[in-house]
């Protein structure tokens, strides 16, 4: 017998197992090649039958070689339950089966030296998300009557961009006793409630981007929906750029100022404004951190777009300036602003966390009604690639914390001022609508989504471990991944049909949800119609406790 | 569902007849209060029109302090007036020891003062008034020139018999009344909170629900210092009106942009899309919603409506040469001008705002 090192990595230290049934594999090999992970491997074993023949026991016995598929036993190549073998298999003959006694947590960082990084969302749940414990309770029934969710029509449209306070509405009364305007106020854009959320070209494989992309045009351009994407950090294609879809974009600025270079180029021969600017101060899944695109997925048009090597690009924490924080971020609001000469909106996006209402309150007293949206990103957002310890324990959750900053501006008659846009785990359970809406009676303004989006396309991950291998850069559905054999595996076409139908099914369900509370505009604000079935969070978030 | 009326006449009409507009919609609401507003005073008051008159409902005690912190605010009584009432056993009316009236000259640093300071002025000393609410010692309805307030519980009929308002006289008139009888949809119920209700001028009355509430309530409260109690939805509609046309000082029919914003689409397709989407964005927590019919009073006495923007709740208006009456049912209008031509009658879509100035010439403003 071998002698056994107990040390050496198995599967039962694994966090998914392979279940392999010899006995109905063909040996197509198909398993294997589809495993980006190259979890899995074949390998030939020695086998030994035992027979007799005679009324008495006369063994006789046979050697023989067999091939076979097995999982590779490495904390490299581990098996990721993606669960793209099972799919492909045409006789059922393999599947991953989540490892209860895994040890993976431990053995990497022992045999790693090195901290866990990964993508996709926090991965522990510890009990009932908030969400699911509101309910909309407020029904119009008698003297206020609910509306016909098909037949009436709803103004479902949210702002992005700096809103003065009546007062400061540069208004005059002309000599018809109609108002006219005056003076400039800042530009706000009337967009879908839904935004899609800052996934960058570099994170996406370009098919998956593309798809976003024409998913987007589509809906608003045959759909009549005008939602709008935001790129990410780290620019957009140059075509892009110059195109007239750039009104549907969002263009992202990070700390590391990825694609700016050539954004700025590109601004003399942009024939439309971009939809709005977004800042990146912070994200939800790993507050603190910049961003981190991983060597691997630096691709030949990612090096063009961004301008740099192929190598680990990270963004920094922080906006440095010369003074403060602070500073660099009031020098990019007004110089984004003035780039576009006051046309299009620049907004913030920030990290939920214990400070966000004080960060909110001085963006919000600003006297230069500079920041035309507060983006509030909670624990549970998605990222491409963070460290496991960031994801899974530092952040804060996105639902009191939003509500705080709503009532916060409540508490100085400056609710609407500045948009809020709330994210982190919205739609985790795949119903987008319901959480939205709740996030509006809290206060939202909008919502915007990112993980989901790449739910929509296929990927497989989810928030208890499977796959989130989008690091990698061997997504096995080709979203989160720049190798051309893997990109393939995305269809854009049928990825981008699979979000204009969720939007599509979404915007229905908005409105079965605005009907019976007799709202035909969105329901911003209207903590009245949400009650809670726990009374802690009832306090909270200052809503009814039902039971 | 309460119901709501309104008269407005080139002479000074008595409040039985607002009594006799409200009496035939009874059905329509529980008999729990009525209450009304008075503007352009005549009678015992037309020669008081520029000096405030206090209306209040109080305790003796109630009485009392109110009077001691107007004098020691240096107001001068002028005139008192406290209606007479009949206390037959068996009315249904739960009515404060006393009802008064006074009107009182202002306190001599403001002989000379603004209009402008003297309506601040008048709102602060109601608001410390209002104080009196605290342990139901007394409620102060409305303090201002040419305006009185008459608000108590119990059946109209019977509060009518018991302020003997059910005789026509010559002491007690005004050219514009607005009048509510209520149906309390609270458990408790508050005394204050029956509209109409007043602010610097501006009465505002409406049937109706406000499921926009709370948002109005919650922008309300850091707009204005006199946006206070909040005991009614009814009172958001008073306050967005005094915001919209005092504060701001933008034209009436801005109200309606307000309250009942037009779709993003419609206004896409105005010449007007910058300023209506400004006011769409800068007043979005004061949009209405639910069913409602309002009836409105601005300073200068000219009177209109509106409704919401699904048009769920009925209004008429109706008028002879001389009155105009606007009212929830044409009942009430048939019963105070039997003898009109109702092919006059308008019922107000819900995309306008039916307004008549002080020549009561009656125009309909298209939103
Ligand atoms: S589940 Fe995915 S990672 Fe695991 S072996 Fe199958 S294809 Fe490879
Ligand atoms: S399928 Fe792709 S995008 Fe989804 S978790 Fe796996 S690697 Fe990430």
């Amino acid at each position: 017998m071998e002698a056994m090192r107990v040390n050496d990595v198995t599967p039962n230290d694994l966090p998914w197992k392979i279940r392999y049934d010899a006995s109905r594999c063909t040996l197509c090999g198909s398993c294997v090649a589809a495993c980006s992970f190259r979890a899995i491997e074949p390998k030939v074993e020695r086998r030994r039958l035992v027979w007799s023949e005679s009324d008495y026991p006369e063994p006789k016995q046979r050697f023989s070689a067999v091939p076979v598929i097995r999982q590779a036993r490495s904390i490299q190549n581990y098996c990721r339950g993606c669960g793209i073998c099972e799919k492909i298999c045409p006789n059922d003959a393999i599947k991953p089966e989540r490892n209860p006694d895994t040890r993976h947590p431990i053995i990497t960082r022992c045999l790693g030296g090195d901290s866990i990084k990964r993508g996709g969302r926090k991965n522990l749940e510890s009990n009932t998300r908030t969400l699911d414990k509101i309910r909309v309770g407020r029904i119009s029934q008698m003297t206020d009557p609910s509306l016909d969710a098909q037949r009436h029509t709803f103004d479902m449209l949210a702002p992005f961009g700096r809103i003065l306070s009546p007062k400061q509405l540069p208004f005059q009364v002309d000599e018809n006793g109609k108002l006219k305007t005056v003076g400039q106020s800042p530009p706000v854009r009337w967009i879908y409630p839904v935004i899609i959320g800052d996934m960058s070209i570099g994170a996406l494989s370009w098919r998956m981007w593309e798809a976003v992309a024409m998913a987007t045009a589509y809906l608003n351009e045959e759909c009549g929906l005008p939602v709008r994407m935001c790129s990410g950090e780290g620019g957009m294609p140059l075509r892009l750029l110059k195109s007239r879809y750039l009104k549907y974009s969002i263009l992202q600025i990070a700390s590391g100022h990825f694609g700016w270079n050539r954004i700025v180029k590109a601004m003399p021969h942009m024939v439309e404004d971009p939809a709005g600017v977004l800042i990146k101060i912070g994200q939800g899944a790993k507050p603190g951190d910049g961003g981190l695109l991983m060597a691997q997925k630096v691709a030949e048009h990612i090096q063009a777009i961004r301008g740099v090597p192929k190598a680990d690009l990270l963004s920094p924490p922080n906006h440095q300036g010369l003074y403060s924080i602070e500073e660099s971020v009031q020098k990019m609001f007004l110089s984004f602003n003035a780039a576009f000469k006051f046309r299009v909106p620049v907004a913030i996006k920030v990290a939920a966390s214990a400070t966000s209402v004080s960060v909110f309150n001085n963006l919000v007293r600003d006297p230069y009604n500079i920041v035309g949206g507060f983006f509030l990103d909670g624990i549970d957002g998605g990222t491409g690639a963070a460290h496991e310890v960031s994801l899974d324990h530092t952040g804060h959750p996105i639902v009191s914390k939003l509500r705080d900053c709503y009532l916060a501006a409540v508490a100085q008659g400056r609710q609407g001022q500045i948009p809020l846009w709330a994210a982190g785990g919205l739609g985790k359970t795949g119903d987008l609508a319901a959480d939205a809406f709740k996030m509006m009676c809290l206060g939202a303004n909008g919502v915007f989504t990112g993980k989901l989006i790449l739910q929509m396309a296929g990927c497989v991950g989810n928030d208890m471990g499977r796959c989130n291998a989008c690091n990698t850069g061997l997504c096995p559905v080709g979203i989160t991944t720049q190798e051309p054999q893997l990109a393939h595996r995305l269809d854009p076409e049928k990825a981008a049909q699979n979000i204009v139908n969720y939007f599509l099914a979404m915007d229905q369900e908005f409105k079965k949800l605005m009907a019976p509370i007799g709202n035909s505009s969105l329901p911003v604000g209207r903590s009245d119609a949400l009650v809670a079935t726990d009374k802690a969070a009832a306090e909270r978030l200052q809503i009814q406790y039902v039971c | 569902m309460c119901r709501i009326g309104a008269i407005k006449s080139r002479n000074y009409i008595h409040p039985s007849q607002a009594l006799l507009l409200m009496q035939s919609q009874q059905k329509g609401h529980d008999n729990s209060g009525f209450a009304m507003v008075m503007h352009d005073l005549g009678g015992i008051f037309e020669g008081y029109k520029h000096l405030p008159t206090l209306s209040m409902a109080c305790t003796d005690e109630g009485l009392k302090i109110a009077e001691d912190i107007l004098h020691a605010a240096g107001f001068q009584r002028v005139l008192q007036w406290v209606p007479e009432t009949e206390n037959r056993p068996g009315l249904d009316i739960i009515a404060m020891p006393n009802y008064v009236f006074e009107t009182f000259d202002y306190p001599r640093p403001y002989k000379k003062a603004s209009k402008e300071e003297k309506e601040e002025l008048l709102l602060d000393i109601r608001l410390t008034l209002r104080a009196l609410e605290e342990d139901e010692k007394g409620f102060v309805y409305s303090f201002w020139p040419d305006v009185v307030t008459l608000k108590e519980i119990g059946d109209p009929r019977d509060i009518g018999t018991y302020f003997k308002l059910w005789e026509p006289d010559d002491n007690f008139t005004a050219r514009v009344i607005t009048a509510q009888c209520r149906q309390n949809t609270n458990y408790d119920i508050v005394r204050y909170a029956a509209h109409p209700f007043f602010l610097q001028g501006y009465t505002a009355l409406a049937n109706g629900e406000n499921t926009f509430y709370l948002k109005n309530v919650e922008m309300q409260r850091e707009l204005h210092r006199g946006y206070i109690g909040f005991e009614s939805d009814s009172q958001c509609f008073l306050y967005s009106l005094h915001y919209v046309h005092r504060e701001l000082k933008w034209p009436l029919i801005y109200y309606k942009h307000v309250i009942t914003p037009l779709s993003f689409e419609d206004i896409e397709m105005r010449d007007d899309r910058e300023q209506l989407l400004a006011i769409r964005q800068s007043l979005a927590h004061l949009e209405i919603n639910g069913p409602n019919t309002i009836i409105g009073v601005l300073p200068d006495n000219s009177l209109f409506t509106c409704c919401d923007a699904k048009k769920l709740r009925p209004v008429v208006v109706g008028r002879t040469e001389d009155t105009v009456v606007v009212s929830s049912e044409v009942c009430g209008i048939n019963e105070i001008l039997p003898g009109r031509n109702w092919e006059t009658d308008i019922y107000p879509d819900e995309r306008e705002i039916v307004f008549i100035g002080d020549n009561l010439e009656v125009q309909r403003w298209k939103q």
